[in-house]
């Protein structure tokens, strides 16, 4: 009997959750915007996953003959960069890498910072001035300039550059991650959580992580164009992805040298990080005015 | 006011001594040896055990933070290794190029921002609200050193009205407020301002709109004040949060523009920093990260200080 009440307790709240989920989620298949750039996304995102498959030429093999070919040169569709390499693979295969230290140091920091926020938030006290003024140290700095900062100290390279975004990140997760939970913590339910005899982690783990996930996720969406246009950004300025890795900041730092030569193939690379960018732009516009239900 | 300069002033203590610790270990995070950074390649042992017992690197870490954090308050930053002249006025001469810089953009951006803002938000859900809002969604989404670059493409490359590079006919030495040097501004002032424009019409955007949804705007409309009356207690009332915005963009201009400055050789700090960077050039990276950042702070507290100026809820809170 006591088995059954328990997870009748449990399921109460998940079902409510699972009700204002499937809203939003029908609300973002509403909005147009938004499904445009969920689709523009999935096509890059797949055929940077699929693109061994896509019987695309060699992004390594250049050629010195055929460098700098022009936008529309039969066999070449989106010409040759100037070591006569293919810009078409090399864009799609330069996806795979652009877009995992786009994200990845997004996805570490939700998680570190997502944890650093609920802990702070929940224990308060002490714990919540160690860790929110150790934050606020972080938010001294401009964000460009601690990512440089960080990267050129440490040095050159993608694991580098992986981690200096991620220092960047997880203050700013953090703050929101803390303040959403300071919002949860006094509620109703909690008290009755605590009441009912659940421990500190299990309160965290169970009863707020789902109510303070869904904002911090959110915010989250909107870093991963920022970061996108940092981490492109430190390959650019020569501190991420090394030559000849396809990579699209790295492909806009080595195409400048021809810009008079053949400028609308060098700027190809930057349309691609700004269209990846503004379309998670857009997706957490969405997103956001999408769980906004109350209004 | 006086009180609450001073309360927020001695907040600013602690802020400024963790941002050097973060300065002095950036130094420490660097692979290898710090004193590899300082001594000549063929160096002896006792050369080397002589520097570092000069530099303090012997000494325990807190013992050094101390020793260097002594220095820099009375403006030693120490030498750059590349040129050997002191690191401070490596940085302020560049400082001042990137002031310029940021000044310029943030004229122009600003300017756009607040007007973008303000239509879009007054004629809110309207086509004019659609299309300042694309525009501030693009500037925030655009690689600004792409950006830059399809500048040059076309404004250098293609119509070749304004130059590349550089910050003047005569080099990076010489400035003088003519067209001749000031057309070098034109091409990364706009680059740079783009990203402050799509911050700032979105933020004022959202104020107007929230202000404008609010009782008191009703009543006075019904008291009849004319349509350009009640704008002006929208503005008064946006103004706060406004202001605070567009300093901190101010501050993110100063200490972000490597990637500008990069793309166009502007001779400033972000420049500075590039090429310390890339030499290995340990001094000069952390005193101009530790200028840059200071400037940050001392920006931000002069913000806070201005935004309770003009608004009275602030100081009681």
């Amino acid at each position: 009997m006591s088995a059954m009440s328990d997870t009748a307790l449990q399921a109460a709240p998940a079902s409510k959750a699972r009700g204002y989920w499937a809203t939003v989620a029908r609300r973002i298949r509403r909005d147009k915007v938004s499904m445009a750039c969920a689709v523009i996304l999935l096509l890059i995102f797949a055929s940077a996953l699929l693109a061994p498959w896509l019987h695309l030429a060699d992004p390594y093999q250049g050629s010195m003959i055929r460098r700098l070919r022009h936008i529309g040169t039969p066999g070449y569709p989106l010409g040759t960069d100037e070591l006569g390499r293919d810009m078409l693979a090399r864009l799609i295969y330069g996806g795979r890498l652009s877009l995992v230290i786009g994200i990845l140091p997004v996805i570490l920091a939700f998680m570190v910072g997502t944890s650093l926020g609920l802990v702070a938030g929940y224990v308060g006290g002490k714990l919540n001035t160690a860790i929110m003024r150790t934050v606020d140290v972080f938010y001294a700095f401009p964000s460009v300039l601690l990512a440089i900062a960080i990267s050129g100290a440490l040095g050159a390279g993608i694991t580098n550059s992986i981690v200096s975004l991620t220092i960047v990140f997880v203050p700013q997760i953090t703050r929101v991650a803390e303040s959403v939970t300071t919002g949860v913590r006094n509620m109703d339910f909690v008290e009755a959580a605590r009441a009912s005899g659940a421990g500190p982690f299990t309160i965290m783990r169970v009863h707020m992580l789902g109510n303070v996930l869904g904002p911090i996720f959110v915010y989250a969406t909107g870093l991963i164009s920022v970061s996108m246009i940092l981490a492109a950004g430190l390959s650019f300025l020569g501190l991420g992805t090394k030559p000849p890795e396809p990579e699209w900041g790295l492909m806009l730092n080595t195409l400048r040298t021809a810009i008079y030569v053949n400028p609308w193939v060098a700027a190809l690379p930057g349309a691609m990080i700004f269209a990846v960018s503004i379309c998670f732009n857009l997706l957490s516009d969405g997103m956001r005015s999408a769980m906004d239900i109350r209004n | 006011m006086f009180a609450y300069t001073s309360r927020r002033i001695v907040y600013v203590i602690p802020i400024v001594l963790s941002v050097a610790l973060v300065c002095f270990l950036l130094v420490h995070i660097t692979p290898g040896d710090p004193l590899v950074a300082v001594l000549p390649a063929d160096a002896s042992q006792e050369l080397a055990a002589q520097l570092r017992s000069a530099y303090g690197f012997d000494r325990p870490l807190p013992v050094q933070f101390g020793l260097w954090l002594w220095r820099a308050i009375h403006g030693d930053l120490g030498n750059s290794i590349a040129t050997g002249r002191p690191v401070l006025s490596e940085v302020m001469r560049a400082v001042g190029n990137t002031v310029m810089l940021a000044i310029a953009a943030a004229m122009i951006g600003f300017t756009l921002g607040l007007l973008f803002g303000l239509i879009a938000g007054y004629f809110r859900d309207t086509w004019v609200d659609k299309v300042a809002t694309s525009i501030a969604i693009a500037g925030v989404s655009l690689p600004h050193y792409w950006l830059g670059m399809v500048l040059v493409i076309i404004f250098s490359v293609q119509l070749n009205w304004l130059p590349a590079v550089g910050a003047g006919p005569g080099g990076s030495g010489a400035w003088a407020w003519d067209w001749e040097h000031l057309r070098y501004l034109v091409l990364p002032a706009i680059t740079t301002s783009v990203i402050p424009m799509g911050i700032v019409t979105r933020t004022v955007r959202a104020l107007t709109g929230d202000i404008l949804s609010q009782d008191f705007v009703e009543a006075l409309r019904a008291k009849g004040l004319r349509e350009t009356e009640v704008f002006r207690h929208v503005i008064k009332n946006a103004a706060p949060t406004a202001l605070a915005v567009m300093g901190l963009q101010l501050g993110y201009m100063l200490g972000g523009s490597i990637l500008i400055e990069t793309v166009f050789s502007w001779p400033g700090s972000g420049l500075l920093l590039n090429s310390a960077i890339f030499q290995r050039d340990l001094p000069l990276l952390q005193g101009t990260i530790l200028v840059l950042a200071l400037f940050f702070v001392l920006l931000n507290l002069l913000v806070d200080i201005a935004q309770a100026a003009i608004d009275p809820r602030i100081k009681r809170g």
